[in-house]
């Protein structure tokens, strides 16, 4: 059980000339939480991208949970135990809150199309199973409006949140997280941050995208730092967080 | 009084009543419009049926999956053709040394292998245009209903398949149980035309495409579709397989056009390409779109109210303004498409979401009630 859970080796991805990432390697132990920092455009949504299927990498590779993925597939990593949330938030706006969370189900549900017309017992203990742990879901991440209230007409930091319990719906082993506190004030942040804490508790590893430099250094085990599309750092937050690369590259280095 | 009745009935009882009056309704609906307004309006209800089971596969497609089809009439053409060449005397016109009396095979038989192949061309079109959304689809879809059009208006040189433009005429009626359709029945003294019959038959079948749209709108399947609908690449980051998902919203709706397609084909005896234009395409879209996109009930209205217009107009514009002015100013047809545009324009303006929303959705999973 010493096989970390994620290990990314050597992913490059190239957009037509552009290199958003270049050889990049890192491995993500199974019950961590996993910070991934950097300036802006230094490739952390690519490589999410890339770990969640959404892009395909020009090269390397990646293996989660002890299988080999080298075309990515969202809905197959999804089903192999990859959840994320997304930078400009994605839910299924003219859905409930409720549905929303029940859709996260979809990759651990079975029902298709016989299961629909004849709702056979199976179906019908499935889906009462499913509304179940959806509720469960909306009051564990603190819901508090109805759960029948339209995604949409939720408030900002609830609609972070659904997200959380849309992807936690679809029983990750990892819980990919794209600046998941972007656009929320002190309280909400510190919320979030016990909500992760609780998450990770409950034995899901965790990848967060994060800005917020207190959120990362509060909450990480382990940080990457990404620049122009490079690793440049890994280690504890207090190591990273001193290393003159990474200082160089948010503040620019002292000329010499 | 309705107070009383409040309180002696639950919600779930209330809406079992109202079914059944509705049911009562219906079913007395071909005998009341008889007696109103003649047979020939009878026969425009039965048409009426068969677009509201298009607009109902339809509504699959565009109203669940969010996939613009604007060549769904092509489905209802397949349907339609598949049972004018296997109960026509076409075939054995066309080949009489393979055929010599035609093959007239049993609707019940040619009906499901209609659906299949209707379906079997739902995914022809679906496989290529998996990448496409919105406008781009709309314009291969479109391409693919007047590519089926033209096929069926060419396809009689050099082989004859389908008669070409002439259509393909003397199809058998639909029988069921060994009666055939086409006659007048006797059942406990009741008379009841061939309209009737019709009537009752696809309003089986109607029936039976409400329900199973309702069933795949309330599972797993159909949250699937909506989520895919509503944001695809989040859809697909959930676990939902997009490209199979969007293959079967197309073979379901264009299984239910087949059907449909089927139905009319023995109803009317006849088929020609001319049935099944681009317009006819636009019309069950306008059917979905102004009653109330994925909602089964505003379908319903949208193509019932769709379906009667042209004929409310021909029977009342001509005679209106023969009183008025003595002579024909406006043709019916122009006037159709004109009141058509306002319809939809005022629809789009002031109810974007249709003339009757979905709404009770909403309100069934305030009551915990999705689970049973």
């Amino acid at each position: 059980m010493n096989e970390p859970l994620l290990t990314l080796t050597g992913i490059g991805k190239q957009f037509g000339g552009l290199s958003a990432l270049t050889d990049v390697s890192l491995h993500i132990n199974a019950g961590e939480i996993y910070g991934l920092i950097g300036p802006n455009g230094a490739g952390k949504t690519t490589l999410f991208n890339v770990v969640t299927g959404l892009y395909q990498a020009s090269s390397g590779e990646f293996s989660f949970n002890g299988r080999l993925f080298q075309t990515g597939a969202p809905h197959l990593l999804a089903q192999a135990g990859i959840a994320r949330t997304f930078q400009n938030i994605r839910l299924f706006a003219n859905l409930t809150a409720l549905e929303n969370v029940l859709i996260g189900r979809h990759a651990r549900t079975r029902a298709g199309v016989f299961g629909a017309l004849f709702k056979n017992r199976a179906t019908r203990d499935e889906e009462r199973a499913s509304v179940v742990r959806a509720r469960q879901l909306l009051d564990y991440v603190g819901i508090s409006k109805p759960h029948q209230t339209l995604a949409k007409n939720l408030s900002y930091g609830e609609q972070r949140r659904l997200e959380i319990a849309r992807a936690l719906a679809t029983e990750p082993l990892l819980l990919a997280l794209d600046e998941p506190a972007a656009g929320m004030n002190a309280t909400e942040t510190e919320s979030l941050k016990a909500l992760l804490q609780d998450i990770r508790s409950t034995g899901v590893t965790v990848m967060l995208i994060e800005h917020d430099v207190k959120l990362i250094m509060g909450l990480c085990d382990r940080v990457a730092v990404l620049d122009y599309g490079r690793k440049i750092a890994e280690g504890a937050p207090d190591e990273v967080r001193n290393n003159p690369g990474v200082i160089a590259a948010y503040i620019g280095a002292e000329s010499e | 009084m309705p107070n009383v009745l409040k309180s002696i009935l639950t919600h779930g009882h209330r809406q079992r009543l109202l079914f059944c009056l509705l049911l009562v309704a219906v079913l007395l609906l071909p005998f009341a419009t008889d007696a109103l307004l003649g047979r020939g309006w009878v026969r425009i209800v039965d048409f009426a049926m068969l677009y509201i089971m298009l607009a109902l596969g339809l509504n699959i497609v565009v109203g669940y999956a969010g996939l613009l089809d604007l060549g769904y009439i092509a489905f209802f053409a397949v349907g339609a053709y598949c049972y004018a060449l296997t109960g026509s005397p076409h075939l054995a016109m066309a080949y009489p040394l393979l055929f010599p009396d035609g093959l007239h095979l049993s609707f019940w038989i040619v009906l499901p292998l209609a659906a299949l192949l209707a379906g079997g061309f739902g995914v022809l079109l679906g496989a290529p245009t998996l990448r496409l959304r919105g406008d781009y689809l709309a314009i291969v879809t479109l391409g693919f209903g007047e590519i089926i059009r033209i096929f069926m208006n060419n396809l009689n040189a050099p082989v004859n398949f389908t008669n070409g433009p002439q259509g393909i005429s003397r199809i058998d009626p639909i029988s069921v149980a060994g009666v055939s359709l086409n006659s007048t029945q006797q059942v406990m003294g009741i008379t009841l035309p061939s309209v009737h019959l019709y009537f009752y038959l696809f309003l089986a079948f109607t029936l039976l495409v409400v329900f199973v749209s309702s069933r795949l709108e309330k599972s797993r399947i159909g949250r699937a579709w909506m989520a895919i609908r509503e944001d695809e690449i989040a859809a697909s980051a959930m676990g939902i397989n997009t490209r199979n998902l969007k293959l079967l919203a197309f073979a379901m709706g264009a299984m239910f056009g087949g059907v449909s397609g089927t139905l009319f084909a023995g109803f009317q005896g006849f088929v020609s390409p001319e049935s099944f234009s681009l317009m006819e395409s636009v019309m069950v879209l306008c059917m979905v779109v102004l009653g109330g996109m994925g909602h089964i009930y505003g379908v319903i209205l949208g193509g019932l109210l769709l379906a009667l217009l042209p004929e409310v107009l021909r029977h009342s514009v001509v005679p209106l303004q023969q009183a008025l002015f003595g002579k024909t100013l406006i043709d019916p047809e122009s006037l159709r498409m004109l009141l058509f545009g306002v319809a939809l324009i005022v629809v789009m303006l002031y109810r974007p979401a249709g003339l009757w929303p979905s709404r009770v959705r909403r309100r069934e999973l305030e009551s915990d009630e999705v689970a049973r």
